[in-house]
């Protein structure tokens, strides 16, 4: 070999590995480009407000090792697809769907984009690249139900609830059983309006259940009206999503809130440290993926402190909000005494628990 | 200084066909402006905005898939607005179109065969003109207002379709989620870009197009329907038949939304979900004006559209602007447009003080 063929086979070694060294430290310092597709605008409380607070919590936790972006008010069927895939032929490395009606275009996407990692929440179906996940918003309810059980004077609350599904019943029947465990004689009243967002119509009907005897409003909708009802009208109200006490500084009692940020830190890490699986995620209290709001210093220091002790049994798994006995509408046992409904008869719940009144639609 | 406005003596051929293209020119200069102010580089914007969208083959195709709804339906819609019969109800006779077309679907799944696509658009057409011979037989037989029970139609039909979608036509395997099954095979569209989502409907939308232009420009009824709107009372003298005219107008625009409607399910969504359109029924309303009522015009509105809706997201995307920001630009369009044609026929003079009486009446 010539000395001159050597520098060269040197040269070019060192070449390599400085172009090695250059690519593979570009590559570590690259952050993980993270999407997140919203069905509604952000606002300031609510179902995607929520999720936008979760991106944030990602940020905060993991700095520069991420890059996020999101685009909202992208509406569930045709269009979001397009959106989706948006994100995953831009170079994305994990897109979360927040809403039930992606999971269908999420599938779709994924299978053209095996390398890009997806989160659908609130679904069931997943792929080798998707993963799910949802929370037990019903640990929340039943929380919520036991301050508002201690609470009301007419022994009737208002809930003002979006559309007959089980994940909606499921908050209806966790609100009522936490009220009558503290208060047997409590009755919960629905009002159907077919809309996650429509403030006109929330309004509308948290004042007709006011005005039926209702002295605790809650919601399973979007907007804060049913709140900024029972504030104008000086009952009491219980927040669904986010915190809503600055709607009703007064009335707000609590609100059943959700809570994203450490499972979006966590499915970030994942991803960046290639130990992601595509997995279904169904977290509740003990997971922080649900909680209730600081209460309102009108609910006596027992009150929260019993609540305390049951989110402590949810927690450690001392008590479930849907053990046994159970009884429907009719005084039906649904749930016998020792047993506990299974994650399969929760996620296709159908009926309502005794003491909620009006017939379910069907 | 006062102005006043007043009828010019002879509208300017030339200006009623060149006014589209001012309000374009005067909506995207104000984007620029817009841009300015929020310190954005103009040209950044509307790179993101008009051209980022369709750089590539699949945002060509997506501006198709877009663009199809929107044409076929103001075609349909601007033969019964050149005789002044306003049918509002595109957007519930598009549902009506994908609940009788999705219909067929879900009775025929899982049989393949060569027939289930072409039921689907029959009844998908029938679906719609049902819809719209409502406000047509109650125009014609009582003289009620068309504008009024086509707008309110719209949201008895999106009811039923969220109706069917929650109940009978619910998935059984979908956790009473509110879906239907995804569409077998045999009753989907088939794709005519490889790569795209661009699908048959391409072709029904041109068909209608040219079909558009048959029946304005060589038919019989068609002149008399564009005399009707021209001068009424002249039509009537003439003896044109002001019943069939009320009928026709209505039924294109039902037979048009109708398809549109089947096509998106049978198409992009492939299955039916409680809304299967982001608005199309009412953005092809300013379509229709937007390219003159003429069936060329609309194509060429159809696809501005499709490109406004598309740039909303890619602003959302590469800017961050929020989602907004779409709606923003469809309405400067609508109202530059709505500016530049009064222009058309008025024009504005300095007052003297002895003419501002005569000019106040407008």
């Amino acid at each position: 070999m010539s000395k001159l063929s050597v520098r060269k086979t040197v040269s070019m070694w060192a070449a390599a590995v400085l172009g090695f060294a250059v690519s593979f430290s570009a590559f570590a310092a690259d952050p993980l480009k993270v999407g997140f597709v919203y069905v509604s605008p952000i606002g300031d409380a609510g179902w995607t407000y929520q999720h936008d607070q979760g991106r944030k919590a990602m940020e905060g936790a993991l700095g520069d090792k991420v890059e996020t972006k999101f685009i909202e008010s992208v509406p569930e069927g045709g269009e979001a697809e397009r959106v989706i895939r948006q994100f995953a032929s831009d170079g994305y490395d994990l897109v979360f769907t927040t809403s039930f009606g992606y999971m269908n275009p999420t599938i779709k996407v994924a299978k053209q984009f095996p390398d890009v990692v997806f989160e659908h929440a609130t679904g069931y179906k997943t792929a080798g690249n998707v993963g799910n996940y949802v929370a037990r918003f019903y640990e929340a309810r039943y929380l919520t139900g036991v301050v508002a059980g201690h609470m009301t004077e007419s022994n009737t609350a208002g809930y003002v609830a979006a559309f007959p599904i089980p994940e909606v019943l499921r908050g209806i029947n966790a609100f009522t059983l936490g009220m009558r465990s503290v208060n047997p004689d409590a009755q919960v009243k629905v009002i159907w309006v077919n809309s996650w967002f429509d403030p006109g119509r929330e309004r509308e009907a948290a004042d007709v259940l006011i005005s039926q005897g209702a002295d605790v409003v809650t919601h399973h909708t979007d907007s804060t009206a049913a709140v900024q009802a029972a504030e104008d009208a000086g009952v009491w109200s219980v927040g669904y999503h986010s915190d809503m006490s600055k709607y009703g500084p007064e009335r707000h009692l609590t609100a059943a809130t959700h809570h994203w940020g450490g499972y979006y830190t966590k499915t970030a890490r994942e991803v960046i440290n290639g130990a992601w699986e595509s997995t279904r995620v169904w977290g509740g209290l003990a997971e922080g993926m649900v909680s209730i709001a600081p209460l309102n210093d009108e609910v006596p220091a027992d009150v929260a402190k019993q609540v305390e002790g049951v989110t402590a049994a949810i927690k450690d798994g001392g008590f479930h909000p849907f053990q046994g006995p159970i009884k429907d509408q009719g005084g039906e046992v649904a749930v016998p005494e020792g047993k506990t409904m299974t994650d399969e008869e929760l996620s296709t719940m159908e009926w309502y628990v005794e003491g909620v009144l009006g017939k379910l639609p069907k | 200084m006062w102005l006043k406005i007043e009828a010019r003596p002879a509208p300017s051929v030339r200006m009623k066909y060149l006014s589209p293209l001012i309000a374009v020119a005067l909506t995207l200069m104000t984007g620029v402006i817009f841009s300015a102010f929020m310190s954005l580089n103009p040209l950044n914007t509307f790179h993101a905005f008009f051209i980022s969208p369709i750089d590539d083959w699949y945002g060509l195709g997506e501006l198709g898939v877009n663009a199809i709804p929107l044409v076929l339906i103001g075609t349909g819609l601007a033969i019964g607005f050149r005789s002044n019969v306003w049918n509002i109800g595109a957007e519930g006779q598009l549902a009506m179109g994908a609940i009788f077309g999705g219909g067929v679907a879900l009775y025929f799944y899982e049989q393949e065969g060569a027939y289930v696509l072409p039921l689907m658009f029959v009844m998908g057409a029938l679906g719609g003109m049902f819809w719209a011979s409502i406000p047509a037989f109650l125009r014609t037989r009582f003289n009620t207002n068309e504008i009024l029970v086509s707008l309110m139609l719209n949201y008895v039909a999106i009811l039923i379709l969220s109706y069917l979608v929650h109940d009978l036509w619910r998935d059984p395997d979908g956790f009473n989620f509110p879906e239907s099954r995804l569409f077998s095979e045999s009753s989907t569209l088939p794709i005519v870009l490889e790569g795209t989502r661009l699908h048959f409907g391409v072709v029904i939308a041109l068909g209608a197009v040219a079909l558009a232009w048959v029946f304005v420009r060589k038919s019989f009824l068609g002149y008399q329907m564009q005399v009707a709107g021209m001068a009424n009372a002249a039509a009537l003298y003439a003896g044109f038949k002001r019943k069939r005219m009320v009928w026709v107008g209505l039924l294109s625009g039902g037979l048009a939304a109708g398809v549109a409607g089947l096509m998106e399910v049978a198409g992009p969504i492939g299955q039916l979900l409680p809304s299967v359109s982001p608005g199309y029924g009412y953005a092809a309303i300013i379509v229709a004006f937007v390219g003159r009522l003429h069936p060329f015009g609309i194509l060429l509105a159809g696809l501005l559209m499709s490109l406004l809706y598309l740039g909303g997201e890619s602003a959302q995307m590469d800017l961050g602007l929020p989602s907004a920001v779409t709606g923003v630009f469809q309405g400067m369009l609508l109202f530059y447009l709505l500016a530049a044609d009064l222009f058309i026929n008025f024009r504005m003079r300095r007052d003297t003080a002895g003419s501002r009486v005569a000019g106040a009446g407008l």
